[in-house]
């Protein structure tokens, strides 16, 4: 191409970039909540920034200088905000809501080769025996709902749940099973579902983080930081921690010594000086630092508010049984149903210590895992019935579950017995459950076979669920992509379908 | 205005995308690749092209375009658009038979162009990235030089970006003034601030060379080559952890140590890339060479419990082809891994000709890490190089470097993960290592046995009366060898001989104990397990002159743990060549054909004709001079590093869903020069760059109707918040903490409690004491399941995957990490020191001196006024609240309430937004 050629190109593209300006301008403001006040101070930092989505199919406005503001999503959406409850490790659906009178009889027996014949465990060696459950069954409510004696809260409001009892996953371990069920992709790299919904959806509370992460179990997820991070978004989308312990928010807190009125003081200072800066630069991204700036102090206040649950009514306290001033998952519960209700739209909790193994007297079914079930079944429902009474159900999604299955089979590690009762990780069969944002109540979708070994009715998989959960918060699965690599990447893959049969 | 502005530049992002360029030519000629492949890339690829072939019809490559289709016959016929299939459907009223189906249709001009071109013989095109390149004519312009009147320009890039800016009507910026260039250049050269005697010899300096002087001494300065490794460490995907869920530590550094030397030395690109790429392939490669193999041994692995070490094994060799593309190359091809690119013309099997590269190194995703290098201490070398020599002298050079190579790494070694036929065994350690009970079988498939009469294997035995019996071919095979296995309950390393062998053989390797008793209740006690098994002719010149000194140093040089082991690559081999498949949809279970390596077809004219079809002849084809790829991925990024964007904003891709070229023509010229001109030298390429009176003009805004917000005709200097790199480096170079300390395993410094809980791994961050609390970020341990916090907060990379590009975000977190952040606040402490020291006790000229020594340039007096406030209010409250000044200032005692005000202004400074930014 000669040089002419060239500069006849960019200004056809010139010309071409003008008519389609009107338009996008006309977009964009519709869908800044926060006005033209907000938009002047805006600005780029990186020249044109990182490509939206593409023309033909909507557009996701990302400004690099201002990448939360609230957006509205593609369509209604039932819900406003996502509690993600994901129990690290994987319990068992055979001791909680997936009841196999069968499998009790099979106890103490040979493993079928038939069930064993191709696949491939984690852990399981040559023939293990079969393991009946571990725990009494009842059905409870109007929907008649099977849960086991482990879980007697819960019990009290399955009429407010979708149980998936036929989810399957192809991956049997916990790092790339857990990727896989936050971020689509069972190696590292991708960005997980609440990056996502916060980079089409904003922050409706510029105060606060729009993706809080909390964790429990004294240890992070075993695919760690991964499961919340922004994969190839910008790393802005990335959950953001928030602790029980130490700073509620990382940095959030003053130094010591250093008054709330000196660091207001200290930014006022700082922004003076900025505008300053801004005079002589005419540069919009000071424009944009000094709002930022404002911004971190507000949060300031905002955050360690929403983090400090004492002042919740004792009633409330009692209800969750939360622990003031512990690392616990009723703690976090708890904090969750105070960071949606302040319009937070995305909330993860990953509880560790569910890996069900037997191996010792902790991680076993009937020692160990009973205090993990105590831990989670009272603050759980909890969560449900509070959500109810404020209100906030119907556009809070809840959801709970791990990364995948147990075995009906005890396991063997290396060849030997096991000393205590365990299941080694399993793929074609678990149970999720939703609740709340606009999902069937009191209902139940999937069935496994007679020992919980394979799902024969409405097996889904992670990409399903996480089309069912886009679809909930407004987002088509399959236009809301990003451009990575050379081509549109989605949340979903390639799969994914949206599980209407679960959706009110 | 400015909402205009973001809601322009939005779109400029959405329509490069969808590549629509199409109104522009007059020409007769249709031109393929700028006209013709943007419309069928938006309308026409998704379903006739690489994944899918709608009606048997793909437009991604004339052969296939000019196929019989589904309906047997051909959808377009050269010169004849009347009768092409293709043209009817693209210009049909029938929404049933029109093109795009269910879409709206084309524009007219679009199918008038369409027939044209199909008129014109439908003749294809490649797109511009992947043609050579090739030496452009330098343009005239004649802008005016803002400064003296004259004619603006310092060298070519001024003439090719004078020419842009000449045709859009804009004018250049004026050269910036002396203290911004300076700290501008040092930033983006050195990565922190220039030395004291570097900036009071440029601003003093009155010679018109000295802007030349100050940026050789940087290019010159040590500094340098920490700066471009954190840029290199990104691409790399460099972690001194594995990551997933163990996510243990990674011994590693001595790769990025590597990069750091290779900066500063200057070593030419092409022998850069050859090294990393392919090191060990190299004639009796040194040390320094293997250790620059790691680029590839950084991929992440999986030593999670109950893995499949196939599985991952894949994975990383995946992740070598896709960071090599992504991050030398500058085009997407992980796509290619399911099929064939939608977009560019790389074909599905050409994938896996690539793949085929690394299907063969020994990295088997082992908890190991092997191969790896062994580091010798330097006594130990010495041992080494002796040994050399003299097995040099006694059997020849091949021999030597055999022996030299089996010491070095203990290839070729079996990892014990791989045994098969297992009885009373199972492989455990997370996939580490093969557990043996008594009476336990396990096999090695296709053992080199050729002249072999030494094994040496690594293991743990907890029992007495340990044997192992080695068997040829079968269970009922001649045994060859048996081996007392020492009984000490802790790793060990064990040397055996044996009668010599030949060939090649499946070895049953049989373990039992003579002292064992089994135990009611406990019938299967672990035994013995181990890591690595080999075989090999044992040390030649049996009965020759210094044999036994020789076999003294070979013996403790093999048995000696006192190394550093790093992980590099290496290749099978012959006995253990794999094949490599396509796999079909991308799904390893599913094997399609066979593939040899190759590069794809398209870019096959820069592969030279002798190239050996391994890594070597990869690193030969990257680093021959008609790659068209390499030099301009390079050049885009350097231009990047220090004008924010790239000539091709999309880094990652410079393929036809990438963004367009803003400089074409400089581009190629840059990398034209580069190849041909410079030899490959960074440092030369760069200083051409910084040189330019582009790069030195004023950043201020021209505040005009025609301002280009983006900057992408660069009528203004480049003005960028810094990296999170620069960010913490500069900190603590203004504060006097920074250690110049260079090399070694990382550093960990301040990081609030509880950063760090990942299960199964008992690693904690323990901080670092001394000068390595305040080392440069390059040097910041990475744990990749849990990055340092305030690095990420500025955009830094997971280094999970190659990472081209960092997209600079601007958040309330990022305010709060340098506004509270405990390393930043014990720097503003040091920084307020030092203003003390170096200006006295008037806060008037401490506060200037703060400013200078942060930007090189006087305080502007309503910014000192802002500061001198802000300090008195701090002082009043110190004073009024002396427990205050206390715990702002632990350690001091009594606190200094001036100390403790000033504090709060250093704080303050380093949060402004000229000091995050590079002015």
């Amino acid at each position: 191409m000669t040089t002419q050629d060239f500069i006849n190109q960019r200004l056809a593209e010139e010309a071409r970039l003008a008519q389609l300006q009107v338009q996008t301008r006309r977009h964009f403001l519709k869908e800044s909540a926060m006005g033209l006040g907000a938009l002047a101070m805006g600005s780029l930092l990186g020249g044109c920034g990182v490509p939206a989505r593409r023309a033909d199919s909507g557009l996701i406005s990302f400004d690099p200088a201002r990448p939360l503001l609230p957006k509205a999503p593609p369509f209604a959406g039932k819900a406003r905000s996502v509690i993600y409850l994901h129990m690290a490790g994987a319990p068992s659906p055979l001791e909680l809501f997936d009841y196999k009178p069968e499998l009790a009889k099979m106890d103490g027996q040979d493993c079928p080769p038939s069930l064993l014949a191709g696949k491939q465990f984690a852990f399981i060696r040559g023939v293990p025996k079969m393991l009946g459950p571990q725990a009494k069954f009842a059905q409870h409510g109007e929907s008649r709902a099977w849960v086991s004696e482990h879980l007697p809260h819960l019990s009290t409001v399955v009429d407010d749940i979708c149980f998936l009892k036929a989810v399957k996953t192809d991956q049997f371990n916990h790092a790339p099973a857990q990727l896989l069920v936050h971020t689509g992709g069972s190696r590292l790299g991708r960005p997980s579902m609440g990056s996502w919904i916060t980079y089409g959806l904003g922050t409706e509370n510029q105060n606060l983080p729009g993706f809080v992460v909390l964790t429990s179990g004294g240890n992070f997820p075993d695919a760690g930081k991964s499961v919340w991070g922004s994969g190839f978004l910008p790393s802005v989308y990335q959950g953001v921690q928030c602790r029980s312990e130490g700073d509620p928010v990382l940095f959030i807190k003053d130094p010591d010594g250093m008054s709330r009125d000196l660091r207001k003081a200290s930014i006022d200072a700082i922004n003076k000086a900025n505008q300053q800066s801004y005079d002589d630069y005419k540069d919009p991204e000071i424009l944009s630092r000094i709002s930022q700036y404002e911004m971190a102090y507000r949060m300031q206040i905002a955050a360690p508010e929403v983090m400090n649950i004492n002042d919740e009514p004792d009633y409330i306290h009692e209800m969750y049984g939360t622990k003031p001033g512990r690392s616990c998952l009723a703690n976090n519960v708890l904090l969750a149903r105070k960071l949606v209700e302040k319009g937070v739209r995305y909330v993860q909790l990953f509880d560790w210590g569910w890996d069900a193994h037997g191996d010792h007297a902790g991680n076993s079914l009937n020692i160990g895992m009973i205090n993990k079930y105590r831990s989670m079944d009272k603050c759980v429902t909890a969560l449900l019935l509070d959500l109810k009474q404020r209100g906030l159900l119907e556009e809070t999604l809840v959801v709970w579950g791990g990364e995948f299955g147990r075995t009906p089979m005890m396991e063997n590690r290396n060849g030997a017995t096991n000393p205590f009762k365990g299941r080694d990780h399993h793929t074609e069969a678990f149970t999720i459950w939703m609740a709340g944002g606009g999902i069937k109540k009191g209902y139940s979708y999937g069935e496994t076979d007679e020992i919980g070994y394979y799902g024969v009715t409405g097996r889904v998989d992670a990409f399903d669920i996480q089309a069912t959960i886009l679809n909930q918060v407004g987002f088509d699965h399959e236009t809301f992509t990003y451009p990575f690599q050379g081509r549109p990447f989605r949340l979903t893959d390639v799969g994914g379908r949206v599980i209407r049969e679960v959706i009110a | 205005m400015i909402a205009q502005k973001k809601a322009w530049l939005v779109v400029a992002a959405m329509t490069a995308i969808a590549g629509s360029f199409a109104f522009f030519s007059h020409n007769d000629v249709v031109d393929f690749s700028a006209e013709v492949k943007p419309i069928l890339n938006k309308n026409c690829l998704s379903c006739h092209g690489g994944v899918r072939a709608k009606g048997g019809f793909s437009l991604l490559f004339r052969e296939e375009a000019l196929a019989n289709t589904e309906s047997g016959k051909p959808a377009i016929i050269p010169g004849d658009p009347a009768h092409s299939e293709f043209i009817r459907r693209v210009s049909s009223d029938d929404p049933e038979v029109r093109m795009p189906y269910k879409h709206e249709p084309l524009p007219a001009e679009d199918i008038a162009l369409l027939k044209r071109w199909v008129k014109q013989g439908a003749k294809w095109g490649d797109h511009w990235a992947y043609l050579p390149v090739k030496a452009q004519t330098v343009p005239a312009p004649a802008l005016k030089n803002p400064d003296t009147g004259g004619r603006w320009g310092m060298n070519e890039i001024d003439a090719f970006i004078g020419e842009k800016l000449e045709a859009n009507h804009l004018q250049p910026s004026k050269e910036a003034d002396k203290a911004t260039l300076l700290r501008r250049v040092s930033l983006d050269l050195i990565g922190v601030p220039p030395s004291a005697a570097q900036s009071a010899h440029f601003l003093e300096n009155k010679d018109p060379k000295a802007y030349e002087q100050l940026v050789d001494s940087l290019l010159a300065s040590e500094r340098f080559g920490e700066k471009w490794t954190s840029m290199w460490l990104d691409l790399a995907r460099y972690a001194d952890t594995k990551g997933y869920e163990s996510d243990q530590g990674r011994n590693v550094w001595a790769y990025r140590d590597w990069v750091i030397r290779a900066f500063n030395n200057n070593m030419p690109y092409d022998r850069f890339l050859t090294e990393q790429i392919a090191g060990d392939l190299l004639p009796n490669p040194t040390d320094a060479q293997l250790i620059a193999t790691a680029f590839h041994r950084n991929a992440p692995n999986n030593d999670e419990g109950g893995t499949d070490n196939e599985e991952f094994r894949n994975a990383a060799n995946l992740d070598r082809v896709n960071t090599t593309w992504e991050g030398l190359l500058g085009t997407t091809f992980a796509c290619v891994q399911c099929h064939s690119h939608p977009y560019d013309p790389f074909r599905h099997e050409e994938y896996y000709r690539f793949l085929a590269y690394f299907d063969n190194n020994r990295d088997e995703d082992v908890s190991s890490e092997a191969p790896y290098l062994r580091q010798f201490n330097d006594s130990d070398r010495n041992s080494l190089f002796r040994l050399t020599e003299w097995v040099r002298q006694q059997a020849g050079a091949a021999e030597a470097g055999r022996v030299k190579t089996y010491l070095q790494t203990f290839q070729p070694a079996f990892n014990s993960s791989v045994a098969d036929s297992l009885k009373n065994a199972a492989i455990i350690n997370n996939n580490g290592s093969l557990a043996m009970f008594n009476d336990g079988w396990a096999r090695f498939e296709k053992a080199d046995l050729e002249n072999a009469d030494e094994g040496m294997i690594q293991f743990y035995c907890n029992q007495p009366g340990s044997v192992i019996e080695l068997h040829l071919d079968s269970m009922s095979g001649p045994l060859f060898a048996r081996v007392q296995v020492a009984h000490e309950n802790k790793w060990k390393r064990q040397v055996f001989n044996f009668a010599r062998q030949s060939g090649i053989h499946d070895v049953f390797l049989h373990y039992k104990s003579t002292a064992y008793r089994s135990v009611a209740g406990k019938d299967r006690s672990l035994l013995i397990f181990y890591d690595i098994l080999s075989f090999q002719p044992s040390l030649p010149g049996n009965n020759t002159a210094g044999y036994a000194k020789a076999k003294s140093d070979y013996t403790r040089l093999l048995v000696t743990t006192n190394v550093n082991s790093i992980p590099v690559m290496m290749e099978n081999p012959a006995a253990w060549q794999r094949d490599t498949y396509v796999w079909e949809r991308g799904n390893r279970h599913l094997k399609g054909k066979g593939v040899t390596a190759g590069v794809p077809a398209i870019l096959r004219f820069a592969q030279p004709a002798n190239a050996p079809a391994n890594r070597m002849g990869l690193a030969q084809w990257l680093t021959d001079k008609r790659n068209p790829l390499v030099s301009r991925t390079l050049v885009n990024r350097f231009w990047e590093q220090l004008f924010g964007n790239g000539i091709v904003e999309t880094l990652e891709d410079m393929g036809t869903q990438g963004m367009a070229p803003t400089h074409q023509s400089l581009l190629d010229q840059l990398s034209y020069r580069f190849v041909n001109d410079y030899n490959w030298d960074m440092k030369r390429l760069l200083k051409e760059m910084v040189m330019s009176a582009t790069y030195r003009q004023d950043a201020r805004w021209h505040d005009g109707a025609t301002e280009d917000a983006a900057n992408k005709f660069y009528a203004r200097g480049p003005r960028l918040r810094l990296s999170a790199e620069q960010i913490r480096d500069q900190a603590l170079a203004a504060s006097g903490l920074i250690s110049d300390k260079m090399y070694g395993p990382g550093v960990m410094p301040y990081q609030p409690d509880g950063i760090w809980l990942s299960p199964y791994n008992g690693a904690r961050w323990q901080q670092s004491k001394g000068e390595d609390q305040y080392r440069r970020a390059v040097y910041t341990y990475w744990k990749r399941t849990s990055p340092y916090p305030s690095s990420i907060s500025f955009d830094g990379a997971q280094r999970n995957l190659c990472s081209a590009r960092r997209i600079r975000t601007n958040t309330p977190l990022q305010a709060l990490t340098t506004l509270n952040d405990s390393a930043y606040i014990d720097m503003s402490r040091h920084f307020a020191q030092r203003m003390t020291t170096e200006a006295g006790s008037d806060p008037v000229k401490q506060i200037s001196r703060g400013y200078e020594l942060l930007l090189y340039k006087p305080i502007p007096p309503k910014t000192l006024q802002v500061f001198q406030d802000l300090y008195r209010q701090s002082l009043t409250e110190f004073k009024a609240h002396p427990d205050k000044s206390t715990a702002f200032l632990p350690g001091n005692k009594p606190a200094s309430p001036e100390l403790a005000a000033l504090s709060v202004v250093a704080n303050a400074m380093m949060n402004l937004d000229e000091v995050i930014t590079k002015n």
